[in-house]
């Protein structure tokens, strides 16, 4: 193809008119991390951050469970019944999704991800009800979900479902998005796939509109788990 | 989909199409409402002056630094890429670029492409590209699908559907999706939206999408949506393909944190959007859904002329949020399809004469007042009103002049008789005899001034001269000229 001339031909474009290069971005790094050092939830307490959580992602029509460690399985799983959720997909390995399949009522039925997509992707586009997902942590400012999906809960387990169920700690809250990558240190790996989730899958492509539940999941719930709040205060 | 062809229009009948859409009052009404609404919403963003300006500085800093080093970041861009094991591939133009995606089809046997939103894909007709050779391209952005269904382009970069109402989106559902009644309630639109492309996610061998921003030093590409088809376009189908302008690449995946924030601000007036899908490389071993295979399509498409002059180069900051055309009054008065290019209002203005050349962008770059609203709100501080004045100049040089970086189409609006008459004026102007008999005699013989004075009368009175000139007043008052 004439994809390697291509490359020389606009490598050496550019080359020509190019000032000298200037990669070193130590200042321009110093200015983002100064604009965002002045975020107002910097200096917030986990539980100002978990109610920020709570206000803007209920904004966006998400729902909102605050919990604890103990309570929180018999909650949702009092909630996923009442919702007529009949097939959960989540992940039995991880503590969370042990504890929630202990928690469901009988006669709904809870399976794990076990084989590649290509396998049973019609059955997962049209058989699924819901699924659930441990958000690796928390952006309080935005009511975002950072979703780093693995083996055990592929990427469409929180995308394919018309409703996405995720859990996120308290004390994984971060103020903003740029504390998020900071302190995740997101340069120094990233998985295949990081999602950021604030809310259902919605559009206004018709009229300006708002109108949810366009492609992915029409509903949201969010449990917010507090956990040791008092500890990192 | 529909193997016909889009109904393609020339931007160089620009004049005769805003003719028809100043009289179009629907297009009026609908484009009034949705410029407030997006007005509002991006202002209601911006709360605290000093941190959007602030914002405005981070921004245009991040994209010049990229665009300063563009060359070695692309270079490191591919390298991570490659060691990701993403295919990479480079396309100094829109049929390149079409060749090079038919060929990933064609090996792949694959039959049909499912699309996240996508401009370049847009820019380079990927669509009519690819029925021709018994290829189905879906969209699947819902915007996009309705363009689609409609046979036409998007009016605007953000919102593609802009310009119809629920109404015709109504009628146009109710014709093309089987099952569907006639509505205009937008969820049961929206409903019947994703069951028709459902199927699609499932089905489709490719998933093409475009990109927002792509970070060197990780190979990300981070892409910004609110429906979910652009995580559906990359996750689901077996091969992603993402296509995206050489421009797009920052040096460092943090860099992009600021510009992603400008990018929804501006754009739709969220905070953030619903997903911001960073994808880095294909289905790793022991995942289990994801593409398996991944390219990355660079397109220069005229970007390196841009490029290559210093100060046309800041074209290349964009960041595609719309805000310029959502605050243009000109773009508010005769809507997006107007400009007939893929880029409608000041950045399609700024941007079209490199993909397309003057020759046929001539007119669009005359189409503004230089009232300057777009470099107000543009989020990385492109001088659009400069930019353009630059483009008529080219625009009117001459052809045969030998400039250090000609732009495709010089020339374009050349006249030698326009020519002559500033010369004569400039001469007049600079010789103080010359214009005060000139004076005299304009004043004198005011009476012949032309009834038709070319394009001015076409809408206006003629010019004719005063009686007396402001200097002739002023002596008689005793103050001298």
């Amino acid at each position: 193809m004439s994809g390697m001339g291509s490359r020389e031909r606009i490598l050496g474009a550019l080359r020509t008119s190019a000032p000298a290069p200037a990669p070193d971005s130590r200042e321009l790094e110093a200015r983002i991390n100064k604009h965002h050092a002045r975020g107002t939830l910097r200096a917030a307490l986990p539980k100002q951050r978990a109610d920020e959580m709570e206000r803007v992602m209920t904004s966006v029509r998400t729902e909102v469970i605050r919990s604890d460690a103990a309570s929180w399985p018999a909650l949702l799983a009092a909630k996923l019944g009442q919702a007529g959720v009949q097939r959960l997909l989540l992940d039995p390995v991880t503590a969370e999704g042990a504890a929630l399949v202990a928690a469901l009522p009988g006669g709904m039925q809870a399976f794990s991800f076990s084989q590649p997509l290509e396998a049973w992707k019609n059955s997962l586009f049209s058989t699924v009800d819901a699924g659930f997902t441990l958000a690796r942590s928390g952006i309080a400012a935005t009511g975002t979900l950072v979703l780093a999906p693995d083996a055990g809960t592929p990427r469409t387990v929180s995308l394919v479902p018309p409703l996405h169920v995720a859990l996120v700690y308290a004390s994984t809250l971060h103020a903003d998005l740029h504390a998020a990558m900071h302190s995740e240190r997101w340069s120094a790996g990233m998985p295949t796939n990081l999602v950021l989730v604030s809310g259902p899958s919605k559009t206004s492509d018709i009229q300006q509109t708002l109108a949810y539940g366009a492609h992915g999941p029409a509903a949201l719930w969010v449990v917010i788990v507090d956990d040791g709040m008092e500890a990192q205060a | 989909m529909n193997a016909r062809p889009m109904h393609f229009v020339s931007p160089a009948d620009f004049r005769e199409r805003v003719s028809g859409a100043l009289q179009d009052q629907a297009l009026r009404t609908s484009m009034r409402g949705a410029m407030e609404f997006l007005q509002t919403k991006r202002s209601n963003q911006f709360p605290d002056a000093d941190e959007l300006e602030q914002l405005r500085d981070l921004g245009e800093a991040i994209r010049q630094h990229a665009l300063a080093n563009l060359p070695d970041l692309l270079v490191q861009f591919e390298a991570s890429l490659q060691a990701l094991g993403v295919q990479v591939h480079w396309a100094s133009n829109a049929d390149e670029a079409n060749a090079i995606i038919y060929e990933i089809a064609q090996r792949g046997g694959a039959r049909s492409i499912v699309k996240g939103k996508s401009m370049a894909s847009e820019e380079v007709e990927l669509n009519h590209y690819m029925s021709e050779r018994g290829i189905d391209c879906v969209e699947s952005d819902m915007g996009e699908y309705i363009v689609q269904l409609a046979e036409e382009k998007p009016s605007h970069i953000v919102m593609p559907a802009l310009h119809k109402t629920r109404a015709e989106i109504g009628a146009l559902f109710e014709r093309h999706l089987p099952g569907t009644p006639y509505t205009e309630d937008v969820d049961t639109l929206i409903q019947a939206g994703r069951r028709a492309l459902r199927q699609e996610f499932a089905d489709a061998d490719i998933g093409l999408s475009g990109v927002n921003f792509a970070a060197a030093d990780t190979g990300t590409l981070w892409l910004v949506e609110n429906e979910g088809n652009g995580r559906l376009s990359t996750t689901v189908p077996d091969v992603h393909i993402a296509l995206m302008g050489v421009e797009k690449v920052v040096a460092k995946l943090e860099h992009i944190v600021p510009l992603a924030s400008l990018l929804t601000r501006s754009a739709t007036g969220q905070s953030i959007t619903t997903y911001f899908n960073l994808i880095t490389g294909p289905r790793r071993a022991g995942e289990l859904d994801g593409p398996r295979e991944m390219h990355v399509v660079l397109l220069d498409n005229g970007r390196t002329q841009a490029y290559a002059d210093q100060q046309l180069r800041a074209t290349l900051q964009c960041i595609r949020c719309g805000a310029c055309m959502n605050h243009c009054p000109v773009y508010e008065r005769v809507g997006g399809h107007a400009y007939g290019t893929t880029y409608p209002g000041p950045i399609g203005k700024i941007i079209s004469p490199h993909l397309l050349g003057l020759e046929e962008t001539a007119d669009l770059v005359t189409a503004s007042s230089l009232c300057g609203a777009c470099a107000e709100v543009c989020p990385v501080r492109i001088p659009i009103p400069s930019l353009l004045v630059r483009l008529r100049t080219e625009a009117n040089r001459d052809p045969a002049q030998q400039v250090d970086q000609p732009l495709r189409g010089q020339g374009a609006s050349f006249s030698r008789g326009e020519r002559l008459v500033w010369r004569f004026w400039s001469g007049a102007f600079a010789r103080p005899s010359v214009y005060r008999w000139f004076r005299w005699l304009a004043t004198r013989m005011r009476a012949f001034a032309p009834s038709s004075q070319l394009g001015w009368t076409r809408h206006r009175a003629p010019l004719v001269p005063a009686r007396r000139s402001l200097s002739d007043l002023l002596r008689e008052r005793g103050q001298a000229e």
